[in-house]
């Protein structure tokens, strides 16, 4: 064949999304993946919001490998000697269909994958992609171990650096404070104990997140989703704050001293350590976003900075779903007319424009910011920790009234400012 | 670098194809920018440290590919690509 359809170059949750669209129409796809297998290098926290894709992926995923659904969700302040949780559980949560599940990308991608093959794409993998073919200004194709591919279009799904992207002028590198890198552990662990330890019956899992000490006050959070058989455990941390931090931040050793805490060491206990990873989540949201599209080129998912942090978690895998999704409506829409400069595919902004994917970012827009502010990472979880730790104490002596304890941590001037950091929590 | 023997038993537990050439080098005479100096901390693998002379050294076996460096340091001080395809970490859980 001397031309695709469509090259996709990745074959994570978006390339996979824009290949099984394509194929499932009958396009001629081949998607470069540069792992041993589609999954091989991709890392999630992690959990997918199923509901928003459900219809965009008829049937899909009623066979997917999930792991648990998630029917318990808790939140953590943690300070250096305490820490004040909050846990939700409730009957919708348990309802099907669920709306998320944890879930580990090495698998699921290749079962995906194997679903687009089933379509009719077809998946190269070990296969690194080094350059795009650029003739008359726009994209033809791509340069992979040395041999020029060409097709009518070429879809970026080569996730959150996208060197791809840059090479086509399509994206500069990023800036480091839009950025936050994740690490994390899988751990094996008897499902038995699990359930034990988590209070789940049946599927269900169970996911929880982490704010204040286990990032040392630093942007960021830990998170723990608990899969079939594992455990899930990692933090994030904002890179700006990591990187511009010359005391001793030093980010491996922070999981290890979020693994010893004493609300997660017993969660572990027994368990083993079987893969440690590590991945960079765009972070940036709709201000730090590329360009979607050029003569020739689509991006999506990671690739076009299509991750968003909603303030208690940060979401990617549905938006990856969704604009793979999308671009692919593009391609088609763009066949149609036979054209397929950056002005006909440009539909595609359109689409994501009128779907969940750039809805959310419009109404998530300032949450970077407003989530960016450090209070919340070192004040907060300090200060109800300690009026919690006063409420709950009882000494060799008398009781002090409730009232007058709450006024001791909350004088005049800590009511204001926490009246203004509420203020800003009211733009999310 | 972080000193913890327990990064390097973590590494030990993923699954790592060799990488020909380094993927990652730090540019010639760049050795001793400072924009090098957070990878010591930073890295999640721990490859960066500095040595007595002062320049930072990088080794990038047990890479994990994430691309923090890239980000961190910028594509002026390190010549940054992906390892060849197939080689590299491959996760069997992500």
């Amino acid at each position: 064949m001397d031309k695709f359809d469509a090259i996709i170059v990745g074959a994570g949750l978006s390339g996979l999304g824009a290949a099984y669209t394509l194929a499932g129409s009958g396009l001629e796809v081949l998607v470069f993946e540069r792992g041993d297998y589609p999954g091989a290098k991709n890392v999630t926290g992690g959990r997918l919001y199923v509901n928003p894709v459900r219809n965009l992926f008829p049937n899909l995923f009623e066979n997917a490998p999930l792991e648990r659904f998630i029917a318990h969700e808790g939140v953590t302040l943690m300070a250096k000697d305490r820490s004040l949780s909050l846990g939700y559980s409730g009957s919708e949560l348990r309802e099907e269909p669920h709306q998320s599940y944890s879930i580990l990308r090495a698998k699921f991608d290749r079962w995906m994958a194997e679903r687009v093959e089933e379509k009719g794409g077809i998946i190269l993998s070990k296969t690194r992609v080094d350059d795009v073919i650029k003739e008359n200004g726009r994209i033809a194709g791509v340069v992979a171990g040395g041999d020029e591919l060409r097709a009518d279009v070429v879809i970026a799904c080569d996730g959150v650096l996208s060197l791809l992207s840059e090479k086509a002028g399509l994206r500069a590198p990023g800036s480091l404070h839009d950025f936050a890198l994740g690490i994390k552990e899988v751990i094996a662990l008897d499902s038995g104990l699990m359930d034990e330890r988590f209070n789940l019956q049946g599927n269900e899992g169970a996911a929880r997140l982490f704010v204040g000490e286990v990032t040392r006050g630093k942007f960021g959070g830990g998170f723990l989703y608990t899969n079939k058989e594992s455990i899930s455990l990692g933090i994030v941390v904002g890179i700006q704050d990591a990187a511009g931090d010359e005391s001793s931040i030093d980010v491996p050793a922070l999981l290890d001293e979020f693994k010893g805490r004493p609300e997660i060491a017993p969660l572990i206990k027994g368990g083993s350590t079987v893969e440690y990873s590590a991945h960079v989540i765009p972070e940036g949201g709709f201000k730090a976003m590329g360009n979607l599209c050029g003569d020739g080129i689509l991006a999506a998912g990671d690739a076009a900075g299509l991750a968003l942090n909603i303030g208690f978690t940060v979401r990617g895998m549905e938006y990856a779903l969704a604009s793979g999704y999308y671009a692919a409506q593009a391609v088609l829409k763009a066949r149609d007319s036979g054209r397929f400069d950056a002005a006909t595919l440009g539909v595609y902004q359109n689409l994501l424009e009128q779907s969940f994917v750039l809805q959310d970012f419009r109404s998530f827009e300032e949450t970077p910011l407003v989530v960016g502010n450090p209070r919340i990472f070192s004040h907060y979880p300090e200060l109800f920790g300690n009026i919690m730790k006063d409420i709950y104490s009882v000494s060799d002596g008398p009781k002090r009234r409730l009232y007058p304890t709450l006024r001791k941590h909350l004088p005049l001037g800590e009511v204001w400012a926490l009246l203004k950091d509420m203020k800003e929590v009211m733009k999310i | 670098m972080s000193e913890s023997s327990g990064l390097k038993a973590k590494l030990g537990l993923d699954v790592f194809k060799p990488v020909g050439a380094p993927h990652i080098r730090i540019r010639p005479g760049m050795e001793k920018d400072p924009r090098l100096k957070c990878a010591v901390r930073i890295c999640p693998a721990g490859l960066y440290s500095e040595n007595e002379k002062g320049e930072i050294v990088l080794d990038v076996d047990g890479c994990l590919e994430c691309g923090t460096c890239r980000l961190a340091c910028g594509v002026e001080v390190l010549d940054w690509k992906y390892p060849e395809g197939g080689t590299g970490v491959q996760f069997r859980y992500g």
